[in-house]
């Protein structure tokens, strides 16, 4: 057993630290996807 | 901190294997069984007899203003205190116990293993050490006073009267002097030994001693084992805790589980919303386009239709002018004719 | 009144209005300094049991929810393509915008140290927190907010190249605006999950993220027709044709908007009493006061915008438009004074202090004027010339 998490507010402090770069991350990448799936519908 | 993913993930697979292994100081709820050997303090409501030696070693060791009244002005048991910005520890006096004298309780942080105010602060001034003392950080405080919104034992006051470094202040349970091996201020000077400190899970089995050998003494529960998933500062009474101010529907859930539900749902949206609501807007877009296209097809045939009906027209038009003309021809011809006849039968006679 | 004491009238600053903002403003200005010289003890009737007043409950929680008219909008219009609605979307985001920036202005008096407000997110990041969760989407919402409406700006100060690179970004920002404003706003009723033994039980509910948000669509639909009264009132000679046109068919969208909400968000409340079978509160001096709140503010609403859509009644709806507005804010003020720590004796209760309401009103005050500067000034209530192919 790991010696660093004992609490469950550790484990959310750790599991919400990476989800929220996680969701970070997704925002970005929605973009990138969007744009990507939409690439001929642009008049650009 | 950092976990490796590899420890994580052995923590994972030994949470389901390791129950029967499982220490017994267990949080209420779950898998997590807080820090092994985090300190306690036990107080004993059957002993205390109201002396404010406490009161008055805390204002001491933490080098605390002085109080309006003395310690040793024992007319401040006339009403309920509670801690405030420069008392981190009060003992009210209650009387209407059913006891035959009177109950007196200490009233400090409860260090609870999974503390609200820790949960609660945005940025994360408030931490479990694993010497089992809710550590305050007041180098990193905002103050929003959320903490204090939380605490469902309403324990932490704040320096409302600093304009500019106002604190939150509470019991440290005398870190600094648990690290150097020494007691908190309020243990060390209790002279009936009402408070005992020691390891949590030691504590807990001296209260049930307590209980077993005393039974007409104390109410066979322990304050603080389970309430808001356990308290490091625990207590037995010998009346109902409700009438010495310990609330008893605090139920068992630790404090962080009240919003993981909540919180949960966060990525959810971040994940789903930008699908759904891209998703509708291209059908709105679409819906725009096929009626923007029915839309022009009616009026290409509109236009159509009014070209056909003129084109009709003209054509209606120019055959009957056509006939007209025919038909004007043969009564000129048929005119002609019988004026031809005419003028012969004329010249017949 | 003669057209000579009308132009008169309007060219002079000392306008009953003008002279009681200005006495706010003064008023204002002295309590601010008395409230970071001698701090929050001096300023305002917070103690150790009642840590958050009507700062909080007032500026904070009832100012967000009234400004979701800019999500609620921007929505409607450009991803449900809602495009007769169009002319609302800037009043609402230029609402929006203010509102949130005067949440942020008054969280600055609030807050033990507002210069420290930038911590949660550089130095120590609190992620537990349901309002470190707030705080980033505020901030980023904040963003969102001044760019959308940054074009109104740029508009009026000539931009055009920077001006057309961020109407590019619209539907991104838009899609962005509702998540964020359906996690922040729910999570301004998250925040009060954490104290269940304090809050009474006829408010507080597993559901209070859901009652959050939904109730913040109907104060967002509420907002703007209010605001659309009031700027009809006060602002009609910088509308335009589209503008005065579509005002009373905004009532009747948004009218049935609000009223299906509201009947929506009644109804999830009663599952809430039923989920904690709550029902016995009802009966309560408590339950009382809830059911005047649910009754009065939310049911009675919801009927008369049923009523002014269906019977094309615009001015009905506008009523109704006032109640939901002045609704939400009993509502927010129920959960974070009325109804929190409901058990404590009167005399441990709070009650704000004028000071605390002069601030309030003062800062209220300052985003009157920065709205109306900015709706005389700048393409809000009209479309500018320039621009006008656009829709």
């Amino acid at each position: 057993m790991t010696d660093s998490i004992h609490t469950l507010q550790e484990f959310m402090f750790h599991t919400k630290g990476i989800l929220y770069i996680l969701a970070i991350g997704f925002l970005i990448g929605f973009t990138w996807f969007w744009r990507f799936l939409h690439k001929y519908d642009r008049e650009e | 901190m950092t976990v490796s993913r590899r420890r994580f993930l052995e923590w994972v697979a030994a949470a389901g294997v390791g129950t029967a292994a499982a220490s017994s100081a267990k949080a209420a709820h779950g898998e997590f069984s807080g820090y092994p050997d985090s300190y306690g303090v036990l107080f004993d409501a059957t002993l205390c007899l109201g002396c404010r030696s406490c009161e008055k070693a805390c204002n001491e060791v933490n080098k605390l203003p002085a109080p309006g009244k003395p310690f040793t002005d024992l007319t401040v048991f006339d009403e309920k205190r509670r801690t405030d910005y420069r008392t981190f520890t009060v003992v009210n006096r209650y009387n209407d116990t059913g006891a035959d004298k009177p109950v007196y309780r200490k009233i400090q942080c409860n260090h609870c293993l999974e503390p609200a105010c820790a949960s609660a602060c945005f940025v994360g001034a408030f931490k479990k050490t694993p010497e089992g003392a809710v550590e305050y950080d007041a180098s990193v405080c905002v103050g929003c006073r959320y903490c204090i919104i939380a605490c469902p034992f309403n324990i932490p006051a704040y320096e409302y009267n600093e304009a500019l470094t106002p604190r939150v202040m509470k019991c440290t349970l005398c870190l600094p002097r648990l690290r150097e091996g020494k007691l908190p201020g309020c243990v060390e000077a209790c002279p009936v030994e009402a408070l005992t400190f020691g390891r949590r899970k030691d504590l807990i089995a001296i209260a049930h001693e307590k209980i077993r050998k005393y039974p007409g003494r104390y109410i066979d529960h322990i304050y603080g084992q389970h309430e808001m998933g356990g308290t490091s500062w625990m207590y037995l009474s010998g009346v109902p805790y409700t009438k010495i101010d310990l609330r008893t529907d605090l139920g068992t859930t630790p404090a962080p589980e009240f919003t993981s539900g909540a919180l949960a749902m966060v990525p959810m949206v971040i994940g789903l919303w930008p699908v759904l609501l891209g998703g509708i807007y291209k059908i709105t877009q679409r819906k725009e386009k096929i009626a923007d296209a029915e839309r022009r097809q009616e009026v290409a045939n509109a236009i159509a239709a009014t070209q056909g009906e003129a084109d009709a027209k003209a054509r209606a038009a120019a055959e009957k002018f056509q006939k007209e003309k025919e038909r004007a021809v043969d009564m000129a011809v048929k005119k002609a004719l019988a004026d031809a006849d005419k003028e012969k039968g004329k010249e017949g006679e | 009144m003669t057209d000579q004491e009308i132009t008169m009238e309007k060219k002079s600053i000392f306008t009953p209005f003008n002279i009681i903002s200005a006495i706010i403003i003064i008023v204002g200005l002295v309590l601010t300094y008395l409230r970071f010289t001698k701090g929050l003890g001096a300023v305002t009737n917070l103690d150790d049991t009642n840590p958050w007043g009507i700062w909080i409950g007032f500026d904070l929680l009832t100012g967000v929810a009234l400004a979701a008219g800019g999500y609620v909008t921007a929505a409607a219009v450009e991803i449900f393509g809602m495009k007769k609605y169009h002319s609302a979307v800037r009043p609402a985001i230029l609402t929006g915008f203010l509102g949130y920036s005067l949440v942020v202005f008054a969280l600055l008096y609030d807050v033990g140290r507002p210069w420290r407000l930038p911590y949660p997110f550089f130095i120590s990041q609190g992620v537990t927190s349901v309002m470190f969760e707030v705080g980033a989407c505020v901030a980023l919402y904040l963003t969102v907010l001044f760019l959308e409406f940054s074009p109104a700006a740029l508009e009026w100060l000539g931009l055009k190249k920077l001006r057309s690179l961020i109407v590019k970004l619209t539907i991104a920002l838009t899609i962005l605006g509702v998540v964020l404003s359906t996690l922040h706003q729910s999570s301004l009723g998250a925040m009060f999950l954490l104290a269940p033994s304090k809050l009474h039980p006829l408010w507080y509910s597993p559901y209070l993220p859901v009652f959050f948000f939904v109730s913040s669509i109907a104060a967002g639909l509420s907002m703007v027709l209010f605001e659309g009264t009031l700027a009809h009132r006060h602002f009609r000679h910088k509308m335009d044709e589209a503008h005065l046109a579509e005002h009373d068919n905004l009532a009747f969208g948004f009218g049935k908007a609000a009223a299906l909400v509201l009947a929506g968000y009644f109804a999830i409340k009663i599952f809430g009493i039923a989920l904690g079978n709550n029902w016995h509160y009802l009966s309560t001096p408590y339950g009382l006061w809830f059911m005047l709140e649910m009754l009065g503010f939310v049911l009675l609403p919801c009927f008369l915008f049923a009523i002014g859509t269906r019977d094309r009644n615009a001015r009905l709806i506008r009523v109704s438009a006032f109640i939901t507005v002045f609704g939400i804010f009993l509502n927010r003020i129920n959960i974070t004074l009325i109804a929190f720590n409901w058990q404590l004796p009167w005399d441990e209760r709070y009650f704000p202090s004028w000071m605390e309401i002069g601030i309030s009103v003062f800062v209220v005050t300052v985003g009157l004027l920065v709205y109306r500067f900015i709706v005389t000034k700048m393409p809000i209530l009209y479309e500018h010339p320039d621009y006008k192919q656009e829709h």
